[in-house]
Protein backbone atom coordinates (compact mmCIF):
# COMPACT_ATOMS: atom_id res chain seq x y z
CA UNK A 1 0.00 0.00 0.00
CA UNK A 2 2.33 2.28 0.95
CA UNK A 3 4.99 2.13 -2.39
CA UNK A 4 2.02 1.72 -4.67
CA UNK A 5 -0.27 4.36 -2.85
CA UNK A 6 2.85 6.73 -3.15
CA UNK A 7 2.99 6.43 -6.46
CA UNK A 8 -0.48 7.19 -6.74
CA UNK A 9 -0.79 10.02 -5.14
CA UNK A 10 2.05 11.57 -7.58
CA UNK A 11 0.45 10.52 -10.24
CA UNK A 12 -2.66 12.37 -8.99
CA UNK A 13 -1.03 15.06 -8.06
CA UNK A 14 0.69 15.46 -11.24
CA UNK A 15 -2.45 15.06 -13.26
CA UNK A 16 -4.31 18.02 -10.94
CA UNK A 17 -1.28 20.43 -11.74
CA UNK A 18 -1.14 20.17 -15.46
CA UNK A 19 -5.60 19.85 -15.38
CA UNK A 20 -5.07 23.80 -13.10
CA UNK A 21 -2.46 25.35 -15.33
CA UNK A 22 -4.13 24.16 -18.88
CA UNK A 23 -7.99 25.06 -17.44
CA UNK A 24 -6.07 29.05 -16.71
CA UNK A 25 -4.59 28.95 -19.46
CA UNK A 26 -7.56 28.57 -21.66
CA UNK A 27 -9.02 31.28 -19.84
CA UNK A 28 -6.16 33.60 -20.91
CA UNK A 29 -7.84 34.52 -24.39
CA UNK A 30 -11.36 35.76 -22.18
CA UNK A 31 -9.28 37.43 -19.84
CA UNK A 32 -7.20 39.59 -22.02
CA UNK A 33 -10.59 40.75 -23.98
CA UNK A 34 -11.66 41.47 -20.91
CA UNK A 35 -8.69 43.75 -20.01
CA UNK A 36 -8.84 45.05 -23.52
CA UNK A 37 -12.00 46.05 -23.49
CA UNK A 38 -11.28 47.57 -19.65
CA UNK A 39 -8.28 49.81 -20.80
CA UNK A 40 -9.27 50.84 -24.08
CA UNK A 41 -12.64 51.99 -22.19
CA UNK A 42 -10.54 54.03 -19.63
CA UNK A 43 -8.71 55.37 -21.95
CA UNK A 44 -11.71 56.45 -23.92
CA UNK A 45 -13.65 57.90 -21.35
CA UNK A 46 -12.51 61.42 -20.73
CA UNK A 47 -13.70 61.96 -24.95
CA UNK A 48 -16.95 60.04 -24.33
CA UNK A 49 -17.66 62.52 -21.61
CA UNK A 50 -16.25 66.09 -22.43
CA UNK A 51 -16.76 66.31 -26.37
CA UNK A 52 -18.92 63.37 -26.13
CA UNK A 53 -20.33 61.14 -28.77
CA UNK A 54 -22.82 63.27 -30.78
CA UNK A 55 -19.37 65.39 -31.41
CA UNK A 56 -18.18 62.60 -32.99
CA UNK A 57 -21.91 63.02 -35.65
CA UNK A 58 -22.59 66.18 -35.77
CA UNK A 59 -18.98 68.17 -36.59
CA UNK A 60 -18.74 67.71 -40.21
CA UNK A 61 -14.84 67.28 -40.17
CA UNK A 62 -11.84 66.20 -38.38
CA UNK A 63 -9.22 68.74 -37.18
CA UNK A 64 -8.82 67.73 -33.29
CA UNK A 65 -6.15 70.17 -33.03
CA UNK A 66 -8.86 72.90 -33.59
CA UNK A 67 -11.82 70.86 -31.65
CA UNK A 68 -13.35 69.49 -35.28
CA UNK A 69 -13.96 65.87 -34.25
CA UNK A 70 -15.75 64.83 -36.40
CA UNK A 71 -15.37 60.81 -37.34
CA UNK A 72 -18.23 60.80 -40.12
CA UNK A 73 -15.68 60.48 -42.88
CA UNK A 74 -13.51 58.22 -41.57
CA UNK A 75 -15.94 55.91 -40.84
CA UNK A 76 -17.71 56.75 -44.32
CA UNK A 77 -14.07 55.74 -45.83
CA UNK A 78 -14.28 52.33 -43.75
CA UNK A 79 -17.36 51.28 -44.37
CA UNK A 80 -16.72 52.17 -47.92
CA UNK A 81 -13.09 50.35 -48.75
CA UNK A 82 -14.98 46.99 -46.96
CA UNK A 83 -18.08 47.13 -49.13
CA UNK A 84 -15.87 47.41 -52.17
CA UNK A 85 -13.26 44.59 -51.12
CA UNK A 86 -15.74 42.33 -50.50
CA UNK A 87 -17.94 43.31 -53.33
CA UNK A 88 -14.64 42.67 -55.55
CA UNK A 89 -13.39 40.20 -53.73
CA UNK A 90 -16.56 37.20 -52.91
CA UNK A 91 -17.11 36.44 -56.60
CA UNK A 92 -13.58 34.83 -57.60
CA UNK A 93 -13.46 33.79 -54.25
CA UNK A 94 -15.99 31.82 -54.29
CA UNK A 95 -15.82 30.51 -57.67
CA UNK A 96 -11.93 29.26 -56.72
CA UNK A 97 -13.37 27.00 -53.74
CA UNK A 98 -15.57 25.92 -56.46
CA UNK A 99 -12.77 24.87 -59.09
CA UNK A 100 -10.90 23.30 -56.10
CA UNK A 101 -14.10 21.39 -54.73
CA UNK A 102 -15.86 20.31 -58.22
CA UNK A 103 -13.02 20.78 -61.37
CA UNK A 104 -9.64 20.81 -60.05
CA UNK A 105 -7.89 17.48 -60.44
CA UNK A 106 -6.82 16.32 -56.59
CA UNK A 107 -3.05 16.94 -57.01
CA UNK A 108 -3.75 20.39 -58.87
CA UNK A 109 -6.16 21.64 -55.77
CA UNK A 110 -3.88 20.60 -53.10
CA UNK A 111 -1.33 22.78 -54.92
CA UNK A 112 -3.60 25.67 -55.36
CA UNK A 113 -4.68 24.93 -51.39
CA UNK A 114 -1.43 25.41 -50.25
CA UNK A 115 -0.31 28.41 -52.80
CA UNK A 116 -3.94 30.31 -51.27
CA UNK A 117 -2.99 29.50 -47.51
CA UNK A 118 1.34 30.54 -48.46
CA UNK A 119 0.31 33.48 -49.89
CA UNK A 120 -2.48 34.45 -47.45
CA UNK A 121 0.45 34.97 -45.25
CA UNK A 122 1.90 37.57 -46.79
CA UNK A 123 2.44 40.92 -44.93
CA UNK A 124 0.23 43.63 -45.25
CA UNK A 125 2.91 46.23 -45.63
CA UNK A 126 4.25 44.15 -48.73
CA UNK A 127 1.11 44.55 -50.12
CA UNK A 128 1.29 48.77 -49.42
CA UNK A 129 4.53 48.88 -50.78
CA UNK A 130 3.21 47.05 -54.09
CA UNK A 131 -0.19 49.67 -54.16
CA UNK A 132 2.18 52.23 -53.76
CA UNK A 133 4.75 51.31 -56.65
CA UNK A 134 3.12 49.44 -58.65
CA UNK A 135 -0.99 49.96 -58.63
CA UNK A 136 -1.00 53.82 -57.26
CA UNK A 137 0.52 54.85 -60.94
CA UNK A 138 -1.79 52.80 -62.74
CA UNK A 139 -4.84 54.41 -60.90
CA UNK A 140 -3.34 57.90 -61.53
CA UNK A 141 -3.45 57.56 -65.47
CA UNK A 142 -7.29 58.12 -64.88
CA UNK A 143 -6.92 61.25 -62.38
CA UNK A 144 -5.73 62.10 -59.13
CA UNK A 145 -2.82 61.22 -57.47
CA UNK A 146 -3.26 57.29 -57.28
CA UNK A 147 -3.86 57.05 -53.66
CA UNK A 148 -7.15 56.95 -53.75
CA UNK A 149 -10.64 54.86 -52.65
CA UNK A 150 -10.02 52.78 -55.88
CA UNK A 151 -6.58 51.56 -54.64
CA UNK A 152 -7.40 51.40 -51.33
CA UNK A 153 -10.70 48.84 -52.28
CA UNK A 154 -8.43 47.06 -54.67
CA UNK A 155 -5.50 46.14 -53.01
CA UNK A 156 -7.99 45.35 -50.22
CA UNK A 157 -9.56 42.84 -51.92
CA UNK A 158 -6.68 41.00 -53.05
CA UNK A 159 -6.23 40.79 -49.21
CA UNK A 160 -9.13 39.58 -48.51
CA UNK A 161 -9.24 37.01 -51.65
CA UNK A 162 -6.98 34.43 -49.92
CA UNK A 163 -9.93 34.55 -46.89
CA UNK A 164 -12.33 34.70 -48.73
CA UNK A 165 -11.37 31.23 -50.61
CA UNK A 166 -10.75 29.42 -48.14
CA UNK A 167 -13.60 30.01 -46.10
CA UNK A 168 -15.53 28.88 -48.93
CA UNK A 169 -13.82 25.91 -49.44
CA UNK A 170 -14.53 25.04 -45.91
CA UNK A 171 -18.19 25.65 -46.44
CA UNK A 172 -18.43 23.71 -49.51
CA UNK A 173 -16.52 21.13 -47.56
CA UNK A 174 -19.27 21.06 -45.19
CA UNK A 175 -21.91 20.22 -47.16
CA UNK A 176 -23.66 16.72 -47.10
CA UNK A 177 -21.88 14.44 -49.65
CA UNK A 178 -25.70 12.36 -50.27
CA UNK A 179 -27.11 15.74 -52.26
CA UNK A 180 -24.36 15.96 -54.30
CA UNK A 181 -24.60 12.12 -55.33
CA UNK A 182 -28.61 12.78 -55.14
CA UNK A 183 -27.94 15.53 -57.50
CA UNK A 184 -25.89 13.19 -60.08
CA UNK A 185 -28.59 10.96 -59.97
CA UNK A 186 -31.02 13.13 -61.05
CA UNK A 187 -28.32 13.81 -64.31
CA UNK A 188 -27.48 17.59 -63.14
CA UNK A 189 -24.16 18.12 -64.64
CA UNK A 190 -21.13 19.99 -62.77
CA UNK A 191 -22.37 23.39 -63.14
CA UNK A 192 -26.15 22.54 -62.14
CA UNK A 193 -25.18 20.44 -59.04
CA UNK A 194 -22.94 23.31 -58.26
CA UNK A 195 -25.19 26.03 -58.82
CA UNK A 196 -28.87 23.83 -57.80
CA UNK A 197 -27.85 22.27 -55.35
CA UNK A 198 -24.21 22.76 -53.51
CA UNK A 199 -24.20 27.09 -53.59
CA UNK A 200 -27.96 27.30 -51.85
CA UNK A 201 -27.04 24.70 -49.56
CA UNK A 202 -23.82 25.88 -48.71
CA UNK A 203 -25.19 29.55 -48.52
CA UNK A 204 -25.32 30.47 -45.16
CA UNK A 205 -21.90 29.54 -44.47
CA UNK A 206 -20.76 30.63 -47.53
CA UNK A 207 -22.04 34.03 -45.92
CA UNK A 208 -20.28 33.78 -42.75
CA UNK A 209 -17.02 33.09 -44.81
CA UNK A 210 -17.34 36.68 -46.31
CA UNK A 211 -18.72 38.15 -42.94
CA UNK A 212 -15.17 36.76 -40.84
CA UNK A 213 -13.51 38.50 -44.58
CA UNK A 214 -15.73 42.07 -44.08
CA UNK A 215 -14.50 41.72 -39.96
CA UNK A 216 -10.76 41.33 -40.75
CA UNK A 217 -10.86 44.24 -44.07
CA UNK A 218 -12.51 46.48 -41.32
CA UNK A 219 -9.52 46.02 -39.33
CA UNK A 220 -7.09 46.07 -42.29
CA UNK A 221 -4.63 48.94 -41.31
CA UNK A 222 -1.11 49.11 -42.65
CA UNK A 223 -2.13 48.40 -46.46
CA UNK A 224 -4.98 50.37 -46.45
CA UNK A 225 -3.09 53.68 -44.66
CA UNK A 226 -0.12 53.46 -47.64
CA UNK A 227 -2.31 53.42 -50.83
CA UNK A 228 -5.82 55.61 -49.58
CA UNK A 229 -3.95 59.21 -49.46
CA UNK A 230 -5.31 60.01 -46.20
CA UNK A 231 -7.47 62.96 -46.53
CA UNK A 232 -9.90 62.58 -43.73
CA UNK A 233 -12.83 64.11 -45.93
CA UNK A 234 -16.01 62.67 -47.32
CA UNK A 235 -15.08 61.12 -50.75
CA UNK A 236 -16.61 63.10 -54.28
CA UNK A 237 -15.26 60.09 -56.53
CA UNK A 238 -13.47 56.60 -57.12
CA UNK A 239 -10.78 58.45 -57.50
CA UNK A 240 -10.54 60.75 -54.58
CA UNK A 241 -8.06 60.14 -50.86
CA UNK A 242 -10.00 59.04 -48.30
CA UNK A 243 -8.81 58.07 -44.57
CA UNK A 244 -9.93 55.06 -42.64
CA UNK A 245 -10.76 54.80 -39.22
CA UNK A 246 -7.76 52.31 -38.78
CA UNK A 247 -5.19 54.61 -40.79
CA UNK A 248 -6.32 57.59 -38.53
CA UNK A 249 -5.36 55.65 -35.62
CA UNK A 250 -1.99 54.32 -36.96
CA UNK A 251 -1.38 58.22 -38.26
CA UNK A 252 -1.97 60.65 -35.18
CA UNK A 253 -1.47 58.01 -32.17
CA UNK A 254 2.26 59.57 -31.85
CA UNK A 255 2.01 62.41 -31.09
CA UNK A 256 -1.92 62.87 -29.90
CA UNK A 257 -2.50 63.39 -26.35
CA UNK A 258 -5.10 64.36 -23.51
CA UNK A 259 -8.46 64.53 -25.69
CA UNK A 260 -7.44 64.03 -29.15
CA UNK A 261 -5.45 60.86 -28.04
CA UNK A 262 -8.75 59.63 -25.82
CA UNK A 263 -10.87 60.15 -29.61
CA UNK A 264 -8.63 57.42 -31.20
CA UNK A 265 -9.29 55.40 -28.30
CA UNK A 266 -12.75 55.92 -28.97
CA UNK A 267 -12.61 54.70 -32.62
CA UNK A 268 -10.61 51.88 -31.25
CA UNK A 269 -13.24 50.78 -28.88
CA UNK A 270 -16.03 51.48 -32.00
CA UNK A 271 -13.88 49.44 -33.78
CA UNK A 272 -13.42 46.06 -31.62
CA UNK A 273 -17.18 46.08 -31.03
CA UNK A 274 -18.16 46.77 -34.78
CA UNK A 275 -15.93 43.57 -35.36
CA UNK A 276 -16.53 41.37 -32.87
CA UNK A 277 -20.36 41.27 -33.07
CA UNK A 278 -20.34 39.51 -36.63
CA UNK A 279 -17.08 37.70 -35.79
CA UNK A 280 -18.83 36.09 -33.24
CA UNK A 281 -22.19 35.55 -35.02
CA UNK A 282 -20.60 34.12 -37.92
CA UNK A 283 -18.22 31.89 -36.08
CA UNK A 284 -21.47 30.23 -34.16
CA UNK A 285 -23.04 29.76 -37.81
CA UNK A 286 -19.68 28.42 -38.94
CA UNK A 287 -19.85 24.46 -39.46
CA UNK A 288 -18.52 22.60 -36.36
CA UNK A 289 -15.66 20.92 -38.99
CA UNK A 290 -13.49 24.10 -39.50
CA UNK A 291 -13.53 26.16 -36.43
CA UNK A 292 -13.57 22.78 -33.87
CA UNK B 1 -13.08 13.21 -54.39
CA UNK B 2 -12.25 10.94 -56.97
CA UNK B 3 -15.68 8.73 -56.05
CA UNK B 4 -17.43 12.08 -56.43
CA UNK B 5 -16.23 13.21 -59.38
CA UNK B 6 -17.61 9.75 -61.26
CA UNK B 7 -20.71 10.65 -60.15
CA UNK B 8 -20.66 13.60 -62.81
CA UNK B 9 -21.07 12.70 -65.78
CA UNK B 10 -22.88 12.01 -69.21
CA UNK B 11 -25.77 14.60 -68.95
CA UNK B 12 -27.11 16.86 -71.66
CA UNK B 13 -26.03 20.52 -70.09
CA UNK B 14 -22.20 19.41 -71.03
CA UNK B 15 -21.67 22.51 -72.70
CA UNK B 16 -22.98 24.74 -69.75
CA UNK B 17 -20.55 22.51 -67.40
CA UNK B 18 -17.38 22.99 -69.80
CA UNK B 19 -17.89 27.57 -69.90
CA UNK B 20 -18.54 27.07 -65.84
CA UNK B 21 -15.63 25.04 -65.41
CA UNK B 22 -13.34 27.57 -67.49
CA UNK B 23 -14.65 30.55 -65.78
CA UNK B 24 -14.12 28.83 -62.16
CA UNK B 25 -10.76 27.49 -63.45
CA UNK B 26 -9.58 31.34 -64.29
CA UNK B 27 -11.21 32.49 -61.24
CA UNK B 28 -8.74 29.99 -59.42
CA UNK B 29 -5.48 30.78 -61.39
CA UNK B 30 -5.86 34.51 -61.52
CA UNK B 31 -6.40 34.90 -57.43
CA UNK B 32 -2.76 33.07 -57.40
CA UNK B 33 -1.75 34.67 -60.33
CA UNK B 34 -2.46 38.21 -58.92
CA UNK B 35 -1.29 37.53 -55.12
CA UNK B 36 1.93 36.30 -56.80
CA UNK B 37 2.52 39.05 -58.71
CA UNK B 38 2.52 41.41 -55.87
CA UNK B 39 4.74 38.81 -53.97
CA UNK B 40 7.25 38.45 -57.58
CA UNK B 41 6.94 42.29 -58.19
CA UNK B 42 8.85 42.92 -53.92
CA UNK B 43 10.85 40.43 -55.19
CA UNK B 44 12.09 41.90 -58.26
CA UNK B 45 12.58 45.41 -57.51
CA UNK B 46 14.26 44.53 -53.90
CA UNK B 47 16.42 41.30 -54.78
CA UNK B 48 18.52 43.57 -56.54
CA UNK B 49 19.78 45.60 -53.40
CA UNK B 50 20.58 42.97 -50.83
CA UNK B 51 24.16 42.11 -49.85
CA UNK B 52 26.15 41.20 -47.12
CA UNK B 53 26.45 44.82 -45.75
CA UNK B 54 22.59 45.63 -46.24
CA UNK B 55 21.94 42.34 -43.55
CA UNK B 56 24.90 43.58 -41.43
CA UNK B 57 24.90 47.69 -41.04
CA UNK B 58 23.04 50.12 -39.70
CA UNK B 59 21.23 52.09 -41.26
CA UNK B 60 21.91 55.70 -42.26
CA UNK B 61 20.50 59.00 -43.22
CA UNK B 62 17.16 57.58 -42.54
CA UNK B 63 17.22 53.97 -43.82
CA UNK B 64 17.79 55.44 -47.23
CA UNK B 65 21.81 54.58 -46.76
CA UNK B 66 23.25 52.04 -44.97
CA UNK B 67 21.59 48.73 -43.90
CA UNK B 68 19.29 47.21 -41.62
CA UNK B 69 21.66 44.82 -39.04
CA UNK B 70 20.32 46.45 -36.11
CA UNK B 71 16.35 46.02 -37.15
CA UNK B 72 16.88 42.82 -37.77
CA UNK B 73 18.34 42.21 -34.15
CA UNK B 74 15.05 43.83 -33.04
CA UNK B 75 12.77 41.81 -35.09
CA UNK B 76 14.01 38.45 -33.75
CA UNK B 77 13.53 40.18 -30.09
CA UNK B 78 10.17 40.80 -30.42
CA UNK B 79 9.58 37.68 -32.27
CA UNK B 80 11.38 35.87 -29.35
CA UNK B 81 9.52 37.45 -26.95
CA UNK B 82 5.88 36.83 -28.53
CA UNK B 83 6.54 32.74 -28.90
CA UNK B 84 7.68 32.96 -25.27
CA UNK B 85 5.19 34.69 -23.98
CA UNK B 86 2.22 32.72 -26.49
CA UNK B 87 3.28 29.07 -26.89
CA UNK B 88 3.24 27.68 -23.41
CA UNK B 89 -0.19 29.40 -22.92
CA UNK B 90 -1.33 28.10 -26.01
CA UNK B 91 -0.35 24.88 -25.94
CA UNK B 92 -1.83 24.21 -22.24
CA UNK B 93 -5.17 25.83 -23.50
CA UNK B 94 -5.53 23.45 -26.43
CA UNK B 95 -4.92 20.74 -24.27
CA UNK B 96 -7.79 21.79 -21.92
CA UNK B 97 -9.51 22.48 -25.03
CA UNK B 98 -8.97 19.44 -26.93
CA UNK B 99 -10.42 17.13 -24.08
CA UNK B 100 -13.45 15.84 -25.59
CA UNK B 101 -15.37 14.77 -22.43
CA UNK B 102 -15.53 18.27 -21.14
CA UNK B 103 -16.87 20.53 -23.95
CA UNK B 104 -20.20 22.09 -22.30
CA UNK B 105 -18.71 23.24 -19.21
CA UNK B 106 -19.05 26.91 -18.50
CA UNK B 107 -15.78 27.76 -18.67
CA UNK B 108 -15.18 25.89 -22.17
CA UNK B 109 -17.50 27.93 -22.87
CA UNK B 110 -16.18 31.01 -21.41
CA UNK B 111 -12.61 30.22 -22.96
CA UNK B 112 -13.95 29.44 -26.39
CA UNK B 113 -15.74 32.30 -26.74
CA UNK B 114 -12.87 34.49 -25.51
CA UNK B 115 -10.93 33.30 -28.61
CA UNK B 116 -13.12 34.01 -31.03
CA UNK B 117 -13.51 37.79 -29.56
CA UNK B 118 -9.81 37.96 -29.77
CA UNK B 119 -8.87 36.70 -32.99
CA UNK B 120 -11.53 39.00 -34.08
CA UNK B 121 -9.78 42.31 -32.60
CA UNK B 122 -8.23 44.86 -35.45
CA UNK B 123 -4.44 44.91 -35.10
CA UNK B 124 -3.91 48.39 -34.88
CA UNK B 125 -6.64 47.64 -31.88
CA UNK B 126 -3.86 45.54 -30.04
CA UNK B 127 -1.33 48.79 -30.71
CA UNK B 128 -3.77 50.99 -28.75
CA UNK B 129 -3.93 48.24 -26.01
CA UNK B 130 -0.25 47.79 -25.70
CA UNK B 131 0.40 51.37 -25.97
CA UNK B 132 -2.03 52.15 -22.73
CA UNK B 133 -1.16 48.75 -20.96
CA UNK B 134 2.18 47.79 -21.32
CA UNK B 135 3.97 51.11 -22.43
CA UNK B 136 1.81 53.56 -20.63
CA UNK B 137 0.48 51.03 -17.18
CA UNK B 138 2.95 49.27 -16.72
CA UNK B 139 6.14 51.58 -17.04
CA UNK B 140 7.88 49.68 -19.97
CA UNK B 141 7.64 52.71 -22.98
CA UNK B 142 8.23 51.81 -26.26
CA UNK B 143 9.82 48.56 -25.78
CA UNK B 144 11.09 45.52 -27.13
CA UNK B 145 9.24 44.23 -24.64
CA UNK B 146 5.80 45.43 -24.73
CA UNK B 147 5.94 45.07 -28.61
CA UNK B 148 6.69 41.57 -28.19
CA UNK B 149 3.90 40.86 -25.05
CA UNK B 150 1.33 42.88 -27.31
CA UNK B 151 2.09 40.63 -30.42
CA UNK B 152 1.89 37.32 -27.93
CA UNK B 153 -1.47 38.44 -26.72
CA UNK B 154 -2.28 38.92 -30.98
CA UNK B 155 -0.97 35.48 -32.00
CA UNK B 156 -3.05 33.57 -28.96
CA UNK B 157 -5.70 32.83 -30.23
CA UNK B 158 -4.88 31.56 -33.58
CA UNK B 159 -1.96 29.74 -32.27
CA UNK B 160 -4.58 27.76 -29.35
CA UNK B 161 -7.13 26.71 -31.98
CA UNK B 162 -4.61 25.69 -34.34
CA UNK B 163 -3.07 23.29 -31.20
CA UNK B 164 -6.50 22.39 -30.22
CA UNK B 165 -7.18 20.95 -33.68
CA UNK B 166 -3.50 19.12 -33.81
CA UNK B 167 -4.43 17.21 -30.68
CA UNK B 168 -8.28 16.59 -31.46
CA UNK B 169 -7.14 14.76 -34.51
CA UNK B 170 -5.58 11.88 -32.76
CA UNK B 171 -8.04 9.11 -32.35
CA UNK B 172 -10.10 9.03 -29.47
CA UNK B 173 -9.37 5.06 -28.76
CA UNK B 174 -5.70 5.94 -27.75
CA UNK B 175 -6.68 7.35 -24.81
CA UNK B 176 -9.05 4.80 -23.94
CA UNK B 177 -6.44 2.31 -24.73
CA UNK B 178 -3.81 4.25 -22.08
CA UNK B 179 -6.65 5.11 -19.24
CA UNK B 180 -7.31 0.86 -19.56
CA UNK B 181 -3.64 0.34 -18.98
CA UNK B 182 -3.28 2.80 -15.83
CA UNK B 183 -1.00 5.77 -17.73
CA UNK B 184 -1.43 9.02 -16.17
CA UNK B 185 -2.65 11.91 -17.69
CA UNK B 186 0.89 13.82 -17.68
CA UNK B 187 2.75 10.66 -18.96
CA UNK B 188 0.07 10.53 -21.87
CA UNK B 189 0.55 13.60 -22.75
CA UNK B 190 4.26 13.58 -22.62
CA UNK B 191 4.83 10.47 -23.75
CA UNK B 192 1.93 9.43 -26.81
CA UNK B 193 -0.25 12.69 -27.16
CA UNK B 194 2.70 15.80 -28.02
CA UNK B 195 5.46 13.62 -30.26
CA UNK B 196 2.38 11.91 -31.99
CA UNK B 197 1.10 15.55 -32.67
CA UNK B 198 4.34 17.15 -33.00
CA UNK B 199 4.38 17.99 -36.85
CA UNK B 200 0.67 19.44 -36.64
CA UNK B 201 1.60 21.37 -33.53
CA UNK B 202 4.51 22.72 -35.47
CA UNK B 203 1.57 24.37 -38.11
CA UNK B 204 1.04 26.11 -34.49
CA UNK B 205 4.29 27.45 -33.91
CA UNK B 206 4.62 28.58 -38.04
CA UNK B 207 1.34 30.35 -37.70
CA UNK B 208 2.30 32.31 -34.76
CA UNK B 209 5.99 33.23 -35.87
CA UNK B 210 4.31 33.94 -39.78
CA UNK B 211 1.38 36.31 -38.13
CA UNK B 212 4.26 37.85 -35.94
CA UNK B 213 6.84 38.79 -38.45
CA UNK B 214 4.18 39.82 -40.78
CA UNK B 215 2.61 42.25 -37.92
CA UNK B 216 3.01 45.89 -38.38
CA UNK B 217 -0.10 47.97 -37.02
CA UNK B 218 0.37 46.64 -32.80
CA UNK B 219 4.06 47.62 -33.15
CA UNK B 220 4.03 50.99 -34.26
CA UNK B 221 3.38 52.21 -30.86
CA UNK B 222 4.48 49.91 -28.71
CA UNK B 223 8.17 48.80 -29.78
CA UNK B 224 8.73 52.16 -31.47
CA UNK B 225 10.78 53.29 -34.30
CA UNK B 226 14.59 53.49 -32.67
CA UNK B 227 16.95 52.42 -35.29
CA UNK B 228 19.73 51.34 -33.51
CA UNK B 229 20.77 48.03 -32.07
CA UNK B 230 18.50 47.45 -28.63
CA UNK B 231 21.11 46.57 -25.66
CA UNK B 232 18.10 45.73 -23.53
CA UNK B 233 14.62 44.05 -23.41
CA UNK B 234 13.26 47.54 -22.32
CA UNK B 235 14.92 49.60 -25.37
CA UNK B 236 13.11 50.79 -28.27
CA UNK B 237 13.50 48.78 -31.80
CA UNK B 238 11.86 48.96 -35.18
CA UNK B 239 11.09 45.82 -36.59
CA UNK B 240 11.63 45.01 -40.31
CA UNK B 241 7.84 45.62 -41.24
CA UNK B 242 8.32 48.98 -39.44
CA UNK B 243 11.02 50.07 -41.68
CA UNK B 244 9.38 48.94 -44.91
CA UNK B 245 6.05 51.07 -43.88
CA UNK B 246 8.34 53.90 -42.54
CA UNK B 247 10.54 54.11 -45.83
CA UNK B 248 7.64 53.80 -48.08
CA UNK B 249 5.70 56.39 -46.93
CA UNK B 250 8.00 58.57 -44.80
CA UNK B 251 11.09 58.99 -46.29
CA UNK B 252 11.73 60.42 -50.39
CA UNK B 253 13.65 58.03 -52.48
CA UNK B 254 13.10 55.00 -49.99
CA UNK B 255 10.82 53.23 -51.94
CA UNK B 256 13.84 50.64 -53.08
CA UNK B 257 14.70 50.11 -49.88
CA UNK B 258 11.59 49.69 -48.82
CA UNK B 259 11.29 46.32 -51.28
CA UNK B 260 14.84 45.49 -50.25
CA UNK B 261 13.76 45.43 -46.82
CA UNK B 262 10.51 43.61 -47.75
CA UNK B 263 12.38 40.60 -49.77
CA UNK B 264 14.39 40.14 -46.34
CA UNK B 265 11.49 40.08 -44.57
CA UNK B 266 9.66 37.72 -46.99
CA UNK B 267 12.76 35.63 -46.97
CA UNK B 268 13.13 35.81 -42.54
CA UNK B 269 9.38 34.20 -43.09
CA UNK B 270 9.98 31.24 -45.05
CA UNK B 271 13.26 30.16 -43.53
CA UNK B 272 12.25 30.54 -39.92
CA UNK B 273 8.82 28.54 -40.82
CA UNK B 274 10.39 25.96 -42.87
CA UNK B 275 13.31 25.24 -40.04
CA UNK B 276 10.44 25.06 -37.41
CA UNK B 277 8.30 22.60 -39.41
CA UNK B 278 10.85 20.17 -40.54
CA UNK B 279 12.10 20.26 -36.95
CA UNK B 280 9.31 19.44 -35.82
CA UNK B 281 8.24 16.87 -38.24
CA UNK B 282 11.18 15.12 -37.26
CA UNK B 283 10.53 15.17 -33.70
CA UNK B 284 7.62 13.65 -34.53
CA UNK B 285 8.73 11.10 -36.96
CA UNK B 286 11.60 9.93 -34.50
CA UNK B 287 9.90 9.63 -31.23
CA UNK B 288 6.51 8.17 -32.24
CA UNK B 289 7.07 6.03 -35.52
CA UNK B 290 5.18 2.98 -34.07
CA UNK B 291 2.17 4.47 -32.91
CA UNK B 292 2.02 6.75 -36.23
CA UNK B 293 2.43 3.00 -38.14
CA UNK B 294 -0.76 2.12 -36.28
CA UNK B 295 -2.64 5.37 -36.99
CA UNK B 296 -2.17 4.51 -40.98
CA UNK B 297 -3.31 0.91 -40.20
CA UNK B 298 -6.32 1.85 -38.28
CA UNK B 299 -7.33 4.28 -41.17
CA UNK B 300 -7.12 1.80 -43.65
CA UNK B 301 -9.24 -0.49 -41.85
CA UNK B 302 -11.69 2.21 -41.29
CA UNK B 303 -11.94 2.99 -44.92
CA UNK B 304 -12.40 -0.88 -45.32
CA UNK B 305 -15.09 -1.04 -43.23
CA UNK B 306 -16.70 1.59 -45.11
CA UNK B 307 -16.72 -0.11 -48.50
Amino acid sequence: MTWFGKRISFRRLADRAIEFASTLAALTAAAIVLLILAFITIEAWPALRDPGPARFVTDRTWFPLSGQFGLLPMLTASVLTTIGAVLLAAPPGIASALWVRYWAPPSLAWFHRRAIAILAGTPSVVFGQWGLVVLAPLIAAWGGSGQSLLTAVIVLALMTLPTIALASDAALGSIDDELVRGGAALGLGRWGIASRVVLPAARSSLLAGILLAAARAVGETMAVLMVAGNVPNFPESLLAPVRTLTANMALEMGYASASHRSILFVSGLLLMVAVAIPYLLATIARPRSDHG
Amino acid sequence: MAERRSNFGRSNSRRVDRVAGVIVSVAALSIVALLGWVVVATLRAGLGEIDLPFLTTAPTRAGRGGGIGPLIVSTLLVLAIAMLAATPIALLAAIRLAERSRQDRPGAVVARSGLIVLAAVPSIVFGLFGNALFCQALGMGYSILAGGLTLGCMILPFMTVTAERALRDLPDDWRLGAAALGIGRLSYLWRIELPAAAPALGSALALGIGRSLAETAALLFTSGYVMRVPTSLFDSGRTLSVHVYDLAMNVPGGASRASATACVLIGLMVLIDGTVVASLARIGAGRSAPIRRDASRDRASRIGDRS
